[in-house]
């Protein structure tokens, strides 16, 4: 092991850490900033959450109202969730699993995290100085007509964001082809690596040309030349078209990182290799590609042709199976493995149940006429949330913990992240489950007054909510408080495969002392990792 | 192994290096192919939707300034190529000479480009600004030109970051930065040109030639 200072103790000069180029510093800032961001797409949670215990609209008027649930969909989307696994723990360990210095564009990687940082500020403020009131998908030709909020605000910040989600797509995309160590070959790949290479594909190929249609959008709003205005021979379904290209591979760009993280999760705590390796990995471009192709089920009900309803709910359809392959790899990996229930695998064995969930009830949707009786209901509220919350934060928490001791040196406090983990699961559950119930019955989306049979199920809702809330502020304490008083970290705590855990905890700054070389498959379970790491 | 300078801490030998900034370089491409893709769709879409407006307002247009801005683009195109070979082969003055040529096009470009929005504007053809159209689909004329001034002006942006890219590009290749062994920010940059040369192709197709057959 070698002596060489910790990338955190390296140098502690303020500005040393704002001008680093080092992989590791930056997925710490991101880390910082998107935490911030998770609570505050958090508190308008909270605000939507109490104004549904009652009926009435007596909390917040409907004009706050629909700010708060704006605010809540721009934050966590594209300061949240976009960003969350891939820019901070995908950050962190790509270099490390593929046994590489640093990514291909160190200063582009840094460059990224001041667009984030840039998009996120002009975003929240047009949060404070009035909010926005569309909803996070911008329809026109209400934002670029009709609405009274600070749409071309909100709308800059996401396009500035935009960029730096492209050039952490580009980064990954060059890193993965073209930085790895000696013998890591392809399918020699942590899966992890897999999904994130899916991941930055559409990373590059969408964003973009969200950019361009939240640049016409904010062009039309400025300067009223009627581009997706029917009376001026615009089309607004077109601005439906150009935004769902983007948002519903944007899907996947929340799920895939998290299919990554879980298959990691999932193998090493099982002491066993992946069940079926080249069909988990082949999925995940699987779901990439084929996931370009079914925007139009985001308009069912728009008006658009059948032919285009049929091939667009066939589409949908033919993106399970990708989704469905990997969660009977997972499976088949925990039969007969010998599995320890440490926190990380908590969260994974949820992932799987809560995705399986979100992704069973995707299939209703893509259904056309069912989904023309749920559409705009709870139905599709709660189904979303079991992806991107059920699925996609409890893979970000579950990688989170998974990678602590590496990243911090630190370990965290087990129990305590058995009880966050389980609290999670139950909070979740008790939230979303209800608002399935309540999309069935009737209840529309972006609604702050409703009748008041549909109270119970609300208020189910908001107490799971309430415990929920409970669930995601407890790791903020105790990681936190494993930062200063945690036990050291070995460089190996779990015994993984994988070239980021053959290197001491927390790395130096340039990961490795000699640049490794690879001889084995992925998730060797065969020979004990610990042996694994001595061997190298 | 020695590290020379050009070599960055992250990569293992200038191979390796010059290979990653070239996908990088084509990975930055397709993000701008789909950049300009999504303005392109709505164009066509449009375009299907009110062919006789479209047809219309394209006559306005200044086909001579835009065939003579697309032989300037070609040629400039031609030199970084040119240009690029020379480092190849060791000579970066010649080199620096062809880059500062299409860099001086470039410039050339945007004289024109620029003469021919003073034009427009004169004419009241600046949607949401001064716009006035007779004839059949006023809003669909200005929806055409709303595109025309959308597409050209981001396309002029990149030309503008394109001319300091090679007046830089130039001034290293003077200075000998570059050799036969390590090119790779000219080859890059050169691969940036010729991608905003192919987009103006494009764009001459669909905004100069509706309506006049």
């Amino acid at each position: 092991m070698s002596d060489a200072p910790s990338y955190l103790t390296a140098d502690n000069r303020l500005r040393s850490w704002f001008l680093t180029t080092d992989h590791k510093r930056v997925a710490i800032l991101y880390f910082a900033t998107i935490t911030l961001f998770f609570f505050v797409g958090g508190a308008a949670a909270t605000v939507i959450r109490l104004e549904l215990m009652t009926p009435q609209g007596d909390l917040v008027t409907s004009d706050v109202y629909n700010r708060m649930f704006t605010m809540h969909g721009v934050v966590m989307v594209w300061f949240f969730l976009i960003p969350s696994i891939p820019a901070t723990l995908g950050n962190f360990v790509v270099p490390l699993m593929i046994g590489a210095r640093d990514l291909a564009f160190p200063r582009l990687n840094l460059l990224s995290w001041y667009l984030f940082l840039i998009g996120g500020l002009t975003t929240l403020y047009a949060v404070f100085v009035g909010g926005i009131d569309t909803g996070w998908t911008f329809y026109t030709p209400f934002s670029t007509m009709y609405s009274n909020s600070h749409v071309v605000l909100a709308v800059t910040g996401v396009f500035i964001a935009g960029f730096s989600s492209i050039l952490t797509g580009l980064n990954f995309i060059v890193t993965i082809h073209r930085l790895r160590a000696p013998g890591l070959t392809w399918y020699r790949l942590p899966l992890f690596l897999w999904s994130l290479y899916a991941t930055a594909v559409i990373l590059v190929l969408a964003t973009p040309v969200l950019a361009m249609t939240l640049l016409l959008v904010a062009l039309d709003r400025f300067a009223g030349i009627g581009i997706f205005d029917p009376a001026k021979g615009g089309d607004p379904l077109l601005f439906q078209h150009l935004f769902w290209f983007y948002s519903h591979p944007a899907v996947y760009i929340m799920i895939l990182p998290g299919m990554g993280v879980v298959s990691e999760l999932i193998s090493c705590f099982s002491r066993k290799p992946i069940f079926g390796y080249k069909f988990v990995a082949w999925s995940a471009i699987a779901i990439a590609v084929a996931g370009f192709f079914v925007w139009g089920h985001h308009m069912f009900v728009s008006g658009q042709s059948v032919f285009a309803g049929l091939v667009f709910s066939f589409m949908s359809f033919i993106v399970a199976v990708p989704s469905a392959i990997k969660v009977f790899n997972w499976t088949a990996t925990l039969h007969k493995g010998w599995i320890r229930f440490d926190a990380p695998m908590l969260y994974a064995l949820a992932f799987i149940g809560l995705f399986t969930t979100g992704g069973l009830t995707g299939l209703f949707l893509a259904c056309l006429a069912y989904d023309v009786y749920v559409t705009d209901t709870y139905f599709v509220v709660a189904h979303f949330h079991y992806i991107m919350v059920g699925g996609m934060v409890t893979a970000y928490f579950g990688g989170l913990h998974y990678w602590w001791p590496k990243i911090t040196g630190r370990m965290y406090p087990e129990y305590w992240a058995r009880a966050a983990a389980i609290l999670i699961f139950f909070g979740f559950n008790m939230t979303f489950f209800p608002q399935f119930v309540l999309g069935v019955l009737g209840m529309p989306r972006r609604y702050h007054v409703y009748l008041p049979e549909f109270q119970v199920w609300h208020v189910m809702s908001s107490f799971g909510a309430s415990i929920l809330a409970v669930a995601y502020l407890l790791p903020l304490l105790y990681l936190g408080w494993s930062l200063f008083f945690g036990r050291r970290a070995p460089a190996n705590p779990w015994g993984a495969t994988g070239l980021e855990w053959q290197t001491p905890s927390p790395p130096p700054t340039y990961n490795f002392e000699t640049t490794p070389s690879v001889t084995r498959r992925p998730y060797d379970y065969s020979v004990s990792g610990q042996a694994h790491a001595q061997n190298a | 192994m020695r590290r020379t300078p050009e070599l960055a801490p992250q990569f293992v030998d200038l191979d390796q290096q010059q290979d990653a900034a070239s996908l990088g370089m084509w990975t930055f491409l397709a993000t701008e192919v789909l950049f300009f893709g999504g303005l392109i769709t709505l164009y066509c879409a449009y375009r299907t939707m009110h062919p006789d407006a479209f047809a219309a307002a394209a006559r306005h247009t200044r086909i001579a300034i835009g065939a003579g801005n697309t032989a300037i683009m070609l040629t400039s195109s031609f030199l970084v190529a040119w240009a690029v070979w020379c480092l190849r082969l060791n000579q970066g003055r010649i080199a620096a000479l062809l880059f500062w040529c299409a860099a001086a096009l470039g410039v050339a470009f945007l004289g024109f480009k620029g003469v021919e929005y003073a034009i427009e504007y004169r004419e009241r053809l600046v949607p949401g600004f001064n716009f006035v159209a007779g004839g059949a689909g006023a809003g669909a004329q200005q929806l055409f030109f709303a595109f025309y001034f959308v597409a050209t002006g981001l396309h002029a942006i990149h030309v503008a970051i394109g001319v300091v890219v090679l007046i830089v590009v130039g001034w290293r290749s003077r200075a000998r930065a570059y050799s036969t062994r390590y090119h790779a920010p000219a080859t890059v940059a050169g691969l940036y040109w010729h991608f905003v040369d192919v987009v103006w192709v494009v764009l001459f197709a669909l905004i100069y030639l509706p309506g006049r057959s």
